[in-house]
């Protein structure tokens, strides 16, 4: 049986690990870490941060539709606020805030000391950071974009709109995409390379089945934006035609990358999201997951379906029939995984016995918006219904129940699971009852409505309307049921800084959980393990009390100590036998410095002065020259 | 009419079949959750809370997975999908061939509409309101003048996109009399909020009496103040953006003005189209409308009150 109790201590590992893998202090250590904790926290604070932004964004434009007529804001600022909070949310918070968990969790539950590459990680951060900041710095020039986060052309041309808007958005996506390649790929060789010994991948948590199909989700969906990016700032910029039929190139084009791009993208960030949920919820339901082998199925399914349904995006622009109607199929076939889905956690509450602590309130809720999403989102793959449906508030509705349930409930969800071990500190379970309420009733208040405000022929993305036509109501309702939700989403941050300054003591498996990330000390130590675990099961923390588990048994209190340096094991991709020894980087400035490079780049590409985009793009290469030196890398002892 | 242009409830065989679908789904769709949300709140108030208990022996739940997971949503969604397509066929093209096309052309942010015709000369064209005959289909070619807009009148018919470089079709029929409210559905600029018309459903005989003259030229006015204010019209700026037929003024920048008074709103279904309003409106259209392509035009008042009058003779 495994043990959970922390090995016999032995003072000189402890201190050897510590002195190898802790980040040095000062501004080195704070510019040049690659902790995948600190990296991961960065992330997670840094994605909250852009959501709060987001918020406010909301919040102005609630204001703006709380009643027919009103004139709060202009119209250039609202499309300013609706564009700034899509791409806000979509790209700068949804897929950023669940890189922060991976990062942070993946090497603890995978049992390794870092992810595969550390500077990597490092980098991606620093990327994300600098292109949220660069998107950002828009407000500050007055020139936010302001042609909606999908951007369709020609109205993003530059006849039909001058200024830097969308040059911000196209070179800020194009900045962006940068850092999400380059972070999926550190998860596909992390999961391959860097497991315990015995985490073979039918026993990979389904959090990591989340993640991994999001990563090749995203190498395969990126280059479509990347390209669309491209081809829109040489339009605007080099008087290229790539969207303007005048002179043979066609609207259509744009939106058929953006949507090849965006409809994986909505899975990108949900899927691992639902990740969380299939791990947390046995964990608070006493019993492993209900259909293991089904929902991680149904996980890389939908990742591969949702390449093939992005034409429901474009119903409405006289397609011929035949196409639409295999798009509407396959938006229909995607369902079924999401039903399996749903049947194997309803199957694990049914089988097991739920203890309703906060995270499992948040995963109980998340279900039924997911379901509400779900079945909203069958409606609109329905052609002809569509036609009514499509840009209307129908499809605002559906789109937040989609990412605030599947999306955001996961991640608050996430927080309140997995805080403890980043901090070592609880957070208020009756503080979390109301956070949890106050949400999940504010949401369903502000944004069923939107639903009825669709049905009643209300488009999305005006900045008002007029009195007359019945959408008063359902709009001061929403306003009001979102500003509760907003008092929600405070009332979490209350209860982080109530945790932060006051929360109990976690311990290192505060809610009896059966993954490896519980088996370390809360907050775990810079080297994670002080032995690195191997694994006989999937619920390596709950063997002996399992009854159909099997002989094998995992080995958390000795193993290799590996502490000449900075190592960890590296294994063979499927079974997970241990291959080889990997030697880890040390910290190191070039991926911030790198970074910053071409943070000029893109600053030198936005204001046209060549002069220093070359200069950046020169500074780019000597640091990857610089990054790459072999004197760099430790010698092994 | 309902105010609210709801599309559950509608006036034509084409939103009539969404809207068939659209209950349907929405029926389903509710129960669905009812069920799923009713397992949930069941499933965790089933047993008591209380401290962790060990993990205990719980069936697979395979069962659940299978018949909730995948045999109950492969029934429902095959039974949706077979009537997406037959509701799809259904409304591919009406019973009989339309007699009539219009061509509505989207403009940031006001629709042009012309009524076809293959002499040239009996082409009709208008703004921001089409009329139509209650009882027959009408076919319409939606073509983008600037940039991307959605035609939509949710009572009549769903969506059809107007994009640059393609022409798109599409037809629907009315079948009560009634002022049906469109807007354009696809975000296309700073006053996309404000690009609204109306699709007026006439008896075949109104109908045909309307068209007949709209594609009359203007009539010459007699009287003093509207002479003086077609003088202003056409020797001022606004001819160089509008076209009244049956007078120099032949601009294609807005809106053909030539029966302006016939219409119920101005500035693409923002304002009544009153005295009062049409004053405001040229005064400072970027008041009422701010980004809109009209400037306004310096006149005396007194120039100003003759070619509103002027204006509300042409009906």
């Amino acid at each position: 049986m495994a043990t959970i109790a922390p090995a016999v201590p032995s003072p000189s590992l402890h201190e050897r690990l510590q002195r190898i893998w802790e980040t040095p202090p000062g501004l080195f250590g704070i510019l040049g870490t690659v902790d995948h904790k600190t990296i991961g926290k960065r992330y997670l604070v840094t994605a909250f941060t852009f959501m709060l932004a987001g918020g406010l964004e909301a919040a102005l434009m609630r204001a703006q539709l709380a009643g027919p007529n009103e004139r709060l804001l202009t119209p250039e600022a609202y499309n300013q606020l609706f564009s700034m909070h899509g791409i806000t949310m979509i790209f700068l918070y949804a897929s950023p805030i669940l890189s922060g968990f991976s990062n942070y969790i993946w090497p603890l539950m995978l049992g390794s000391r870092d992810m595969a590459f550390p500077r990597l990680n490092a980098l991606s951060y620093w990327l994300f950071l600098f292109s949220g900041l660069f998107i950002y710095s828009s407000f500050l020039v007055g020139q936010a974009p302001d042609r909606g986060w999908f951007a369709y052309a020609p109205l993003t041309e530059g006849p039909f709109s001058p200024g830097l808007h969308m040059d911000f958005y196209a070179l800020g996506l194009l900045f962006l995409t940068v850092s999400t390649t380059v972070g999926a790929i550190n998860f596909i060789v992390t999961l391959f390379k860097l497991r315990a010994p015995g985490m073979s991948i039918n026993r990979l948590p389904i959090f990591i089945w989340g993640t991994l199909t999001t990563s090749f989700a995203v190498l395969f969906a990126m280059p479509s934006l990347t390209a669309a990016c491209v081809m829109l700032y040489f339009d605007r910029r080099f008087g290229m035609h790539f969207f303007d039929v005048a002179a043979g190139g066609h609207p259509l084009l744009w939106q058929h990358l953006f949507w090849i791009f965006g409809h994986p993208w909505v899975y990108i960030v949900v899927l691992p999201a639902m990740g969380i949920m299939s791990d947390m919820i046995p964990t608070f339901c006493r019993r492993p997951l209900a259909g293991y082998t089904f929902v991680a199925l149904a996980t890389v399914s939908t990742g591969i379906l949702g390449f093939g349904v992005w034409v429901h995006h474009m119903f409405a622009t006289g397609l011929p029939d035949l196409s639409t109607d295999f798009f509407s199929a396959a938006s229909m076939v995607i369902t079924i995984p999401s039903a399996v889905a749903v049947f194997a956690w309803l199957a694990t509450i049914w089988h097991g016995r739920p203890v309703l602590r906060t995270p499992f309130l948040f995963a109980a809720g998340f279900i039924v918006l997911f379901v509400i999403g779900g079945v909203s989102g069958v409606a609109t793959a329905a052609v002809p219904f569509d036609r009514q449906l499509t840009d209307t508030y129908f499809v605002v509705a559906h789109l937040h129940y989609v990412l605030v349930g599947i999306n955001l409930f996961p991640v608050i969800a996430g927080f309140y699971y997995w805080l403890p071990k980043m901090t070592g500190r609880m957070l208020s379970e009756r503080l979390g009852r109301w956070n949890f309420w106050t949400m999940f009733l504010g949401f369903n208040l502000g944004f069923f409505p939107m639903h009825i405000a669709g049905l009643l022929g209300m488009p999305r993305r005006i900045y008002t309307y007029p009195a007359g036509l019945g959408w008063g109501t359902v709009n001061l309702v929403t306003t009001i049921g979102s500003y509760v939700f907003a008092v929600g989403v405070l009332l979490f941050l209350v209860n982080v800084l109530w945790s932060l300054l006051r929360g109990p003591a976690a311990g290192p498996n505060p809610w009896d959980a059966p993954t490896l990330e519980w088996a370390t000390s809360s907050p775990p130590p810079p080297y994670n393990f002080e032995v690195l675990p191997s694994v006989g099961s999937r619920h390596p923390l709950w063997e002996g009390r399992l009854p159909d588990e099997g002989t094998a048994r995992s080995v958390l209190d000795r193993g290799p100590e590996l502490d000449d340096g900075r190592e960890t094991l590296g294994v063979t991709p499927l079974d997970a036998e241990p291959s080889e020894i990997l030697t880890m980087p040390e910290d190191s400035l070039y991926p911030f410095l790198l970074a910053l490079s071409l943070l000029v780049t893109f600053y030198g590409l936005l204001t046209s002065v060549w002069a220093m985009a070359v200069a950046g793009a020169v500074l780019v290469i000597a640091m990857t020259i610089g990054w790459l030196w072999p004197g760099d890398v430790p010698e092994e002892a | 009419m309902l105010l609210s242009p709801t599309y559950l409830r509608t006036f034509g065989v084409v939103a009539d079949r969404m809207a068939t679908l659209g209950w349907i789904l929405l029926i389903v769709s509710s129960v669905v959750v009812l069920v799923v949300s009713v397992l949930v709140l069941v499933g965790v108030l089933r047993r008591g809370t209380g401290s962790f208990a060990p993990v205990e022996r719980g069936g697979p739940g395979l069962r659940w997975i299978v018949i909730g997971g995948i045999v109950v949503p492969v029934v429902i969604l095959v039974a949706v999908f077979v009537l997406t397509v037959t509701t799809q066929a259904a409304i591919a093209s009406p019973a009989t061939p339309p007699g009539l096309t219009v061509r509505v052309i989207g403009h940031q942010w006001w629709w042009e509409v012309r009524y076809l015709d293959p002499s040239p000369d009996r082409i009709a064209t208008t703004a921001n309101e089409i009329h139509i005959p209650v009882g027959r289909p009408v076919r319409f070619e939606v073509v983008a003048g600037d940039v991307i807009h959605s035609f939509w009148i949710p009572e009549l018919a769903g969506k059809t996109d107007l994009i640059p470089g393609q022409r798109n079709v599409m037809w629907l029929e009315a079948d009560h009399p009634g002022v049906f409210r469109g807007q354009c559905a696809e975000y296309c600029g700073m006053q996309h909020s404000k690009m609204a018309m109306s699709v007026v459903a006439d008896p075949p005989a109104a109908f045909d009496a309307w068209l007949a003259r709209q594609r009359l030229p203007a009539a010459s006015p007699s009287d003093p103040d509207m002479v003086a204010g077609e003088a202003v019209f056409t020797s001022s700026a606004c001819a160089l953006c509008h076209t009244i037929r049956g007078t120099p003024a032949r601009g294609r920048v807005g809106p053909d003005l030539t029966h302006l008074a016939s219409r119920r709103t101005i500035a693409a279904g923002t304002l009544p189209n009153t005295r009062g309003y049409l004053a405001g409106w040229i005064a400072n259209p970027q008041a009422l409308k701010p980004g809109n392509v009209m400037p306004a035009v310096p006149l005396k008042p007194t120039e100003l009150q003759v070619l509103i009058t002027y204006l509300q003779s042409l009906n």
